[in-house]
């Protein structure tokens, strides 16, 4: 993390209804941690919600009281963060709300997440957050943290009262959803970034490449005659918005890459010393425009849109070799009479708390494209981005901490969901990897059903 | 074969065998009574959500043609403008037992959606800018009558084809029938990977001599305020089909309604290479071959409309 972006002032980071600290022994499970480098089966006990000791496996003791998780044959990882996620709090509560997402996000082995500000009304004052916080530490099953808008209502015209927002709490700022178009705001805000700290976010996109596209230009959308997004809509904004940051040595965050462009732009940026990060989704790392050929499928249809098969390859080799610093979401839940609609009048975005390990599992680990530890590392590496401690599975440390079963295989959506919302773009699909628990700040937060019940 | 929602439905026999029979029912217009009984007592429900003339009437003629009942649903002054989604209305309508449903909508893949919520067959008339596969049927049609074949002929489709649903379906039909096509108009009308839909992509008119079959695309007005092209002048001047441009032995279609002086000059649109009569009377024929192709023989749906359905779109 930039050292010269200071915390939030005074106000916790996460929020969330705390349950009390566990007592817990996970017995025998191969725990994963690339950053610390354990890597080999072991027990691991905690105790009052911090990990208090490691130890061979068969060798630790549960004290009286303490929860026991199987982990024989199964996998310990640290937690996974999610640096995007869309809870639709305040105002869409009908595609998802605190309870729901969070509990989305606890099954899908997460164990913190960020709220986007794109809501009504979008969170642009201290008042709005405040609110909402408090509406987190009621309902919110693991820590949420919060940006706030880059822009008043997401308008692009005049800066939120940023100072105010870090002081009440706010991780960073993004208008994601929308680009900050005009170049003199957003270097305004990274003028400000300098008073105030806070990463700020960016959904790059130039509106006028754009247009009225509803997916990916290319063959498929030529073929469909559906309007089609340009790859340098997004790659132009990028190489835009990292010349502006670098000029005033500020500190971005570029959403959602989909396009070869734009890890090319990233790299570049990089290269030139610019305090830049960059976030993969998983449905872009594993799917492309082929999909919506095969089935013009609303769940398909996102903002950046699916790409080509270029694209996709260009991301997954960003992840491996560093230009792109994590996995995130971008958990986009929308209500079922929204998608059920034409393709051209659904609105954009697809659910991915509940699969995002499971598909990068499938499609990019089982057929050994990504090492299991790459993934591992980019599912929590969110954190950082926004200023939080990463997850670690070392003594001393919070139990943060999600079990998986990397041979189960499920049919997503088969048993429904944990969010609100069923526009999931892997519906249908098999996936491998079932997360069986997970330990969010030192409390058991989800037990995968079958597995709670041979636990009992 | 279940519904027609694409070309991709079918397969060069299936075209040949609903032409064939579209030819053997011209004989039906020419009859003092112009009616067979081939579909008595089914019923067709036309679902246009998009102006239209002749398609809507043609199958409309069709229908009654052979003898089924007609009932024309039209979007203004229904329930749709007091915000009636495509599912309710769909799953409404299904309740009056319709055996086969034509839907025109201004959104790709809309007549797809229609078929998953209706137990009815359903026939794309026009989905957004996506096909329009009795268009391209009709077509066929209409150049099988004049050539013979289509087999090796080159048929050169110019003008909007970023817009139209006519230049996808009739690309896919028209090279399924052994033709080879290329796509001609401003690079500004032209989607980026169109060669993947199998046909060449040319800029500028000056091959256009080689073309057995000219095609000419509407050019809606509203383009050259999107910027598309900078002036209706220019358009004109490089890509409007006009006596010089056109040769004696060439064949001029165009799906109507024609924009004189835009894309086709007034002398080529009463030429003798022009069949774009040909093509609005084709329309009635092949119209009811598709009908029959898809309703004679087969009983009518007997499961009743799922209301509402648990799937997902």
């Amino acid at each position: 993390m930039n050292p010269a972006v200071p915390t939030t002032g005074g106000a916790e980071p996460l929020v969330h209804r705390a349950q009390p600290p566990a007592d817990l022994l996970v017995r025998g499970a191969h725990a994963l941690d690339p950053r610390t480098g354990v890597d080999a089966p072991l027990d691991v006990l905690v105790r009052d919600g911090e990990i208090a000791e490691l130890g061979a496996p068969g060798t630790l003791e549960a004290p009286d009281g303490a929860e026991v998780l199987d982990g024989e044959g199964r996998h310990l990882f640290p937690g996974f963060v999610d640096p995007h996620v869309h809870l639709r709090v305040p105002g869409q509560e009908h595609k998802e709300d605190l309870d729901s997402g969070t509990r989305a996000a606890a099954a899908g082995g997460f164990v913190a997440v960020v709220a986007m500000p794109n809501t009504d009304p979008a969170v642009d004052d201290a008042t709005v957050l405040g609110s909402l916080r408090e509406a987190a530490r009621r309902e919110a099953r693991i820590p949420v943290g919060f940006m706030a808008s880059v822009t008043r209502g997401l308008a692009g015209e005049a800066l939120t009262e940023m100072a105010e927002l870090r002081d009440a709490g706010a991780l960073g700022f993004t208008d994601d959803g929308k680009p900050v178009h005009r170049a003199a705001i957003l270097r305004r805000a990274l003028q400000y970034q300098r008073l105030c700290g806070g990463v700020l976010a960016l959904h790059e996109e130039d509106p006028s490449l754009s247009g009225a596209g509803v997916m990916h230009e290319g063959e498929v959308s030529a073929r469909l005659g559906l309007a089609g997004i340009p790859s340098i809509s997004e790659s132009t904004m990028i190489a835009r918005d990292a010349a502006i940051a670098g000029y005033e040595g500020g500190r971005i965050h570029v959403q959602h890459l989909s396009a070869l462009e734009s890890v090319e732009a990233v790299a570049v940026a990089k290269a030139n010393g610019v305090a830049i990060t960059a976030e993969a989704s998983p449905h872009h790392l594993t799917l492309t425009h082929e999909a919506i050929r095969e089935r013009l499928d609303t769940r398909l249809k996102m903002n950046p849109p699916l790409r080509a098969e270029r694209d996709r390859q260009a991301l997954v080799a960003g992840l491996r070799d560093g230009t792109i610093d994590c996995i995130a979401t971008d958990h986009a839940p929308h209500a079922r009479e929204e998608k059920e609609v034409p393709f051209e009048e659904a609105p954009m975005g697809t659910t991915g708390l509940e699969t995002a390990f499971a598909a990068v599992l499938t499609d990019l680990v089982v057929p050994g494209v990504l090492p299991l530890a790459l993934v591992v590392e980019k599912l929590s590496a969110g954190a950082a981005v926004v200023g939080l401690p990463l997850p670690a599975i070392a003594v001393g440390r919070p139990a943060d901490l999600c079990l998986v079963d990397l041979d189960a295989a499920w049919e997503v959506g088969e048993a429904g969901y944990e969010s609100r919302a069923e526009n999931c773009c892997f519906a249908g699909r098999t996936l491998r990897g079932r997360v069986l628990a997970t330990v969010a700040a030192g409390a058991v937060v989800y037990r995968e059903r079958a597995f709670a019940l041979s636990a009992a | 074969m279940r519904h027609l929602l694409s070309i991709e439905d079918l397969d060069r026999a299936a075209i040949e065998r609903i032409l064939d029979r579209a030819k053997s029912f011209t004989e039906v217009s020419e009859r003092e009574v112009k009616k067979v009984p081939a579909l008595r007592g089914r019923r067709v429900l036309n679902l246009f959500y998009e102006a239209s003339t002749r398609t809507r009437s043609s199958f409309e003629l069709a229908a009654k043609t052979l003898s089924a009942e007609v009932v024309n649903f039209v979007s203004s002054g229904s329930s749709v403008e007091k915000g009636e989604s495509l599912k309710d209305t769909v799953q409404t309508l299904s309740a009056y037992r319709p055996d086969l449903i034509v839907v025109r909508t201004p959104h790709v893949g809309a007549a797809e959606l229609v078929a998953r919520w209706s137990p009815a067959a359903v026939v794309n008339a026009g989905d957004g800018k996506h096909e329009h596969p009795t268009q391209a049927l009709l077509d066929v049609y209409t150049l099988r009558e004049r050539l013979g074949s289509l087999d090796g002929a080159s048929i050169w489709i110019v003008g909007d084809v970023l817009h139209s649903r006519v230049a996808r379906s009739n690309i896919q039909a028209f090279t399924m029938l052994g033709a080879h096509v290329t796509v001609c108009g401003p690079p500004t009308l032209i989607p980026r990977g169109m060669e993947a839909l199998g046909c060449d992509v040319a800029y500028a008119l000056d091959r256009l001599p080689e073309a057995d079959v000219v095609y000419a695309l509407r050019m809606q007005k509203e383009r050259m305020t999107e910027s598309f092209v900078p002036s209706l002048r220019e358009y004109a001047a490089r890509y409007q089909i006009h006596g010089r441009r056109l040769g004696a032995r060439q064949v001029l279609m165009h799906p109507g309604p024609v924009n004189r002086g835009v894309e086709l000059a007034a002398e080529v649109i009463e030429s003798p290479q022009a069949v774009i009569g040909q093509q609005v009377a084709a329309g009635v024929v092949v119209r009811m071959a598709v009908l029959y192709e898809l309703l004679a023989g087969r009983a009518a749906p007997d499961r009743a409309p799922s209301l509402p359905t648990p799937q997902p779109a």
